[in-house]
């Protein structure tokens, strides 16, 4: 990289890809090219920033410089303002909320301020597709170092000394998990990568496949090491296309340099990895099941014990973890346990991915040592609710997680303290919700889609799930009654409790924890069937008030069912028999004179 | 292994390490209710998916409730199986599996039989108050022998194990996803157009009425009632030994003569024995083996060895879709049900002077394939089949059950001649390793010229899946291979596939663990392996009591082959009691 003075990352990831990034990489190029500046100036199409609310991003390298929303048109002045003369495009720069001043220099962000890249250390600052810039950010250092300097169990210990848990939801200590894959006795082991990224909302591990393959290609051989296994399977969902083609390509890559293949690096270590393809299913995230899927066999659960690292894929022993966890591999081995367990909590060191979606500023992708508040993450990093609203709670753990409020906003988040507070890490989703979301409302859109995703084995995720989602419809549709209530506690925690896999034995924490912590909510709408988020439309009315209303008819005309009768500059009425609740009469009225209960 | 110590309710227990907390909890007298759980592991029918939920216990330092069933014992547990909290989690999760189940009971082909209402009866169940109103539905699948009601499945999976983990037939598999999911074939084909082989063994195990059989007991009913019908009835050699436990005897029992007794009632026109056939197969079939060896030990190659039987119907369905490349190995023999209906419509009729269309042939099988096997085409005669109407061991109790008949009462009484004389050979047909002890004996005399002295060749009895004895035949060894359940079928196939390397002259194959005495259609066992056993000492009693005990010995065969047949293989034989194979294309 060394002959090149500037660098213009863009990034390449599924969302800005979709929103013309690949146009901007081109007409980048080709301007640089009239310019005679290709010599001088690399473009470089990186993984996800993270920054997916502004996106597309550019930015210029070496002033940090961060233009977001970019447009393929906005190449040329990219090139000829920046880049040739250099005056930064102003209008391109990304405007502190708070200030309206323009943020030349990403690094003085809010959204980047209280972040620690470690897994996403490499997204969105090298190219995935090319190997040697892997290399030149210390990569395939650490698998160098095992294979010539470490026994299988001192990579072991490192890892159990680092305090690594399972970034895919459990927060089983890796270390661990190795050193039973390693323990037990066969002729053949497997390293299997979990990347089917299930969650509604979440895209951690498909940004860090997009963005620093070979982070994860590294990790896995140094698993099959560690472990005494030959052979890797990434099990992927089929809708990842850019991830696939990426991972594909790095495995390419480096088996053509060595540190895939036989005799890694000369040694006597050899390691393959082959992709597998999932179809989706949220269930296939759970270890046994993901492994059935892998077999050709229904991807359903079965009972632990055996526990996969005694006998998983094809019966053998089998290490499954997932890609952020195998994204933390190298780092913690090049810089050593003592430094990852400083970061973090102490039960929980290190940092996590979140995926920040819902009613919040920036959306994006985000890391943050564990121990950082809510708080932090949602209105320093997040930047707060959108439009000004009020922040009313955050799901976290997607569909297996559960609502924290305002009261746990000050919690430091650690995969136990989620846990205390009735919710769980899970793999990083995090959805915020604003004083118009309606908690039940909340709770049955989780419902509706665990018990769509149940594999339907056992009774309680397979009835229960749909029992739950039937006495949330109740609610929602203004027929509950309070005993519905009772009912809905009692079916939560029997199938909290007696359901075979994870995805049942966690798929009544939403509706627990709203039922917990927005219990008047539920009253409201059983009791005085009333929505105070105003969303269930069942429970909705459309009033209008005499004293402001001027007659005008716009919103007789506007009604679709003509349920609104009145005379011309006389006070409109509407008949509550026919109104279909659809809202058109209340966003168009200038006076504002209906009202919605 | 090492023993491990635990407290279940208070009670401490050593049980060797492995067993479950459902195993060790039996030992102390506890039984914990299971619904899903199956284990018959004599027969490589465990199933332990864990899925109902029911057997749920609490287990100290665990926060969710743990299934017995499941659960491995460990050093220092301490198990409570019956505490508030597991209480109310058991009595949930069984209102959560009725509120998605049918209510129709009274007319439910299992009620009296379902595990599922009499676990609702144990745990008290007195009203569902899980409020869902949603019941999964999906169409009613009928082939010949099974039908498939999967409104009624509770996804215990049962029937898919023992399909494709016991049979190794692979016909069902679990389907869609959450409350839609159910025990389906591929495509949802009907069943009759799969690999099923229609052996039963899945209506055998299922626990409630998802699948049943295709009940032809009024379609009798009917027929008895006809006035221009001659209704003539065979009942296969393992119907006589379950048929008791429908009316509280002891399993083993052997009630032959109340049964004949009870048909005679019934108004069965003439009651007949398919041991007669089991005689008459044999006849056709030891010809067919030592017509294959002499060729064979004369130096020709080619001779199609082992011979395998063909007296069960699963069993040929199986090889029909399954190895179609074997197909010229089986013998050609039809099944004793077969034989019987093809000689009652032509030897038989005649003697009674009526045309074929006017008898009637009733079949009670404690089988299900046998339904099938009747409705095949080949065993038709200008569309009048040789078998009219094929009923199960459980069917004809109900029949005897509603014409007020109580077995108890009934005098013993013996089958009509000539149909109804047979051998104690005929009789062990019922049991693993009972056709080819049969064929056997006789073949021993046909070969040596010599009386047979040892007539119990204890060497081919048995309950191991695959068995191979060698059996000394003057200075030739005769190689016996032996499978029940179609699992091991395939084993010895693969074997026969891979240049037979045990050098097997001829093989016997039952699909049914146990053979016929576990057919689909015989009492339902529901789990108790010891009821298996003690059917087949009870066929080998009958066999001990039988004055003629060698198939050839039968005088109604001897005369039959005399004054109608010819020989056995002859050109008349060849047409009324021999058939042939099809592969067949099947999902």
């Amino acid at each position: 990289m060394s002959k090149y003075k500037m660098h213009v990352l863009v990034c390449g990831g599924t969302g800005c890809i979709s929103s013309e990034s690949e146009k901007i990489v081109k007409n980048i190029q080709e301007c640089l090219i009239q310019h005679k500046l290709e010599e001088e100036v690399q473009v470089v199409q990186t993984g996800c920033f993270g920054f997916c609310e502004k996106g597309p991003i550019v930015k210029v390298l070496p002033d940090n410089t961060f233009y977001v929303q970019v447009k393929p048109d906005d190449a040329i002045e990219i090139v000829e303002e920046h880049i040739v003369k250099g005056r930064k495009v102003d209008r391109l720069l990304y405007k502190d909320p708070g200030s309206k001043k323009a943020i030349e220099d990403s690094k003085h962000m809010d959204f980047y301020k209280k972040q620690m890249r470690i897994a996403l250390r490499n997204c969105g600052f090298v190219n995935p597709n090319n190997i040697e810039e892997y290399i030149a950010r210390n990569g395939y250092y650490a698998l160098g170092k095992v294979l010539t300097e470490m026994t299988p169990e001192q990579v072991i210990d490192e890892i159990k000394k680092s305090g690594l848990r399972g970034r895919g939801g459990g927060g089983f200590p890796t270390g661990l998990k190795w050193e039973f894959s390693r323990k037990s006795k066969s002729d053949k082991k497997y390293v299997v990568c979990n990347a089917d990224e299930g969650d509604p909302g979440a895209f951690m591990d498909r940004s860090i496949l997009e963005g620093d393959p070979h982070s994860i290609v590294e990790a896995m051989a140094i698993c099959g090491y560690a472990i005494g296994a030959d052979e890797g399977k990434v099990y992927i969902r089929a809708e990842y296309p850019l991830a696939i083609q990426r991972l594909q390509k790095a495995m390419n890559d480096a088996e053509e340099y060595g540190f895939l293949g036989d005799h890694i690096l000369g040694t006597d270590f050899s390691f393959h990895i082959e992709i597998r393809y999932g179809a989706g299913a949220f269930v296939c995230g759970e270890e046994t099941a993901l492994i059935h899927s892998m077999e050709g066999e229904r991807g359903e659960p079965t009972i632990k014990p055996p526990f996969p690292s005694e006998s998983g894929f094809w019966g053998k022993p089998t290490n499954v973890n997932n890609v952020e966890t195998f994204a933390n591999i190298p780092i913690i081995l090049l810089k050593g346990a003592d430094w990852f367990r400083k970061i973090g909590t102490k039960k929980s060191p290190g940092t996590k991915v979140f995926a920040l979606a819902g009613k919040i500023n920036n959306v994006g992708l985000i890391e943050v040592p564990m121990g950082t508040t809510l708080r932090e993450v949602i209105f320093d990093i997040g930047g707060g609710i959108k439009d000004g609203k009020k922040f009313k709670a955050v799901q976290t753990g997607g569909p297996s997680g559960g609502c924290l409020t305002e009261k746990d906003l000050d919690t430091p988040i650690d995969f136990d303290t989620l846990v205390e507070k009735g919710s769980m890490m899970g793999s990083g989703g995090m959805i915020v919700m604003d004083e118009d979301d309606c908690m039940p409302s909340v709770a049955k859109f989780y419902l509706e889609f665990t018990e769509e995703e149940s594999c339907g084995k056992c009774t309680p995720c397979r009835i229960g799930t749909k029992r739950l989602s039937e006495l949330l419809k109740k609610i929602t549709s203004g027929q509950g009654t309070e005993a519905h209530l009772q009912e809905l506690r009692r079916l939560s925690v029997v199938i909290k409790e007696t359901a075979l896999c994870g995805l049942g034995q966690t798929a009544p924490n939403p509706v627990l924890s709203t039922l917990n912590n927005f219990e008047e909510e539920y009253i409201a709408h059983v009791k005085d069937h009333q929505c105070p988020a105003g969303q269930c439309t069942a429970l909705l009315q459309y009033k209008i008030d005499p004293e402001t209303c001027v007659g005008c008819t716009v919103c007789a005309r506007v009604c679709p069912v003509n349920a609104i009768t009145g005379e011309r500059k006389k006070p409109h009425s509407i008949d509550q028999k026919i109104c279909i609740k659809c809202g058109s009469c209340y966003d168009r009225c200038p006076t504002h004179a209906i009202e919605k209960r | 292994m090492s023993d491990v110590k635990l407290t279940i309710d208070g009670k401490t227990i050593e049980v060797p390490k492995g067993t479950t907390i459902l195993e060790a909890a039996k030992k102390l007298g506890l039984f914990i209710p299971t619904l899903c759980h199956l284990d018959l592991h004599d027969i490589k029918m465990v199933n332990q998916t864990a899925s109902c939920r029911i057997c749920v216990v609490e287990v100290e330092g665990v926060r969710r409730l743990m299934t017995a069933c499941s659960t491995p014992v460990s050093e220092g547990m301490v198990v409570r199986t019956n505490t508030m909290r597991v209480l109310n989690a058991r009595k949930t999760v069984m209102e959560l599996i009725l509120s998605d189940h049918p209510k129709d009971c009274l007319i439910c082909p299992k009620s009296g039989d379902c595990e599922l209402q009499d676990l609702a009866e144990t745990l008290g169940i007195r009203e569902i108050s899980i409020t869902g109103k949603s019941q999964s539905v999906y169409k009613k699948d009928f082939s010949p022998s099974i039908i498939r009601d999967m409104n009624k499945c509770i996804m215990c999976r049962r029937c898919e194990t023992m399909c494709n983990d016991v049979q190794t037939v692979g016909a069902l598999s679990g389907i869609n996803r959450g409350f839609d999911a159910v025990v389906s074939t591929a495509f949802e084909s009907p069943l009759v157009d799969t690999v099923c082989t229609h052996c039963g063994q899945c209506v055998a195990v299922c626990p409630v009425g998802a699948l049943s059989e295709q009940d032809n007991v009024w379609t009798v009913v009917e027929a008895l009632a006809d006035p221009e019908k001659i209704v003539v009835v065979q009942t296969a050699p393992a119907v006589r030994v379950a048929l008791g436990e429908e009316f509280g005897y002891e399993p083993g029992t052997i009630v032959t003569g109340k049964m004949v007794s009870a048909l005679r009632q019934l108004g069965f026109n003439y009651v007949f024995d398919t041991d007669f056939a089991a005689d008459l197969t044999i006849m056709e079939e030891a010809t067919e083996v030592l017509d294959r060896l002499k060729r064979y030990l004369a130096g020709d190659k080619e001779v199609p060895l082992p011979i395998l039987t063909s007296c069960c119907p699963a069993w040929v369905n199986f090889i029909e879709s399954q190895f179609p490349e074997l197909l010229d190995i089986p013998s050609s023999a039809k099944s004793p049900q077969q034989m019987f209906g093809s000689i009652a419509k032509s030897y038989y009729a005649e003697k009674l002077g009526i045309p074929r269309e006017k008898m009637i042939v009733v079949s009670v099988m404690p089988c299900l394939a046998k339904k099938y096997e009747a409705s095949r085409e080949e065993f038709q005669v200008d569309n009048n089949p040789d078998v009219d109407l094929t009923i199960s061991t459980r069917e004809l109790a109900h029949l005897i059950k509603q014409a007020n008949l109580n077995l108890h009462e009934l005098e013993e009484e013996k089958f009509d001649q000539p149909l109804g004389e047979s051998t104690g050979a005929g009789v062990i047909f019922g049991t693993t390793g009972g056709v080819i002890e049969a064929a056997t004996r006789t073949a021993y005399e046909w070969l040596t010229g010599k009386e047979l002295k040892n007539i119990d060749f204890e060497q081919l009895r048995g309950m191991d899946g695959v068995r191979v004895a060698t059996v000394p035949i003057d200075d030739f060894k005769l190689n016996i291979g032996i499978a029940h359940g179609l699992g091991n079928a395939r084993i010895l196939l693969e074997e026969i596939k891979a240049g037979n390397p045990r050098n097997l002259h001829v093989i016997e194959i039952m699909a049914c663990p146990g053979g016929c005495i576990g057919g689909g259609g015989q009492p339902y066992h529901h789990g108790n392996i010891e009821i298996l056993k003690k059917r087949s000492a009870a066929l080998y009693q009958e066999d001990r009591n039988k004055p003629i005990r060698k198939s050839h010995e039968n005088p109604a065969i001897q005369e039959l082959y005399k004054t109608y047949l010819g020989k056995p293989m002859g050109d008349k034989s060849s047409v009324l009691l021999h058939t042939t194979y099809t592969a067949k294309e099947k999902v």
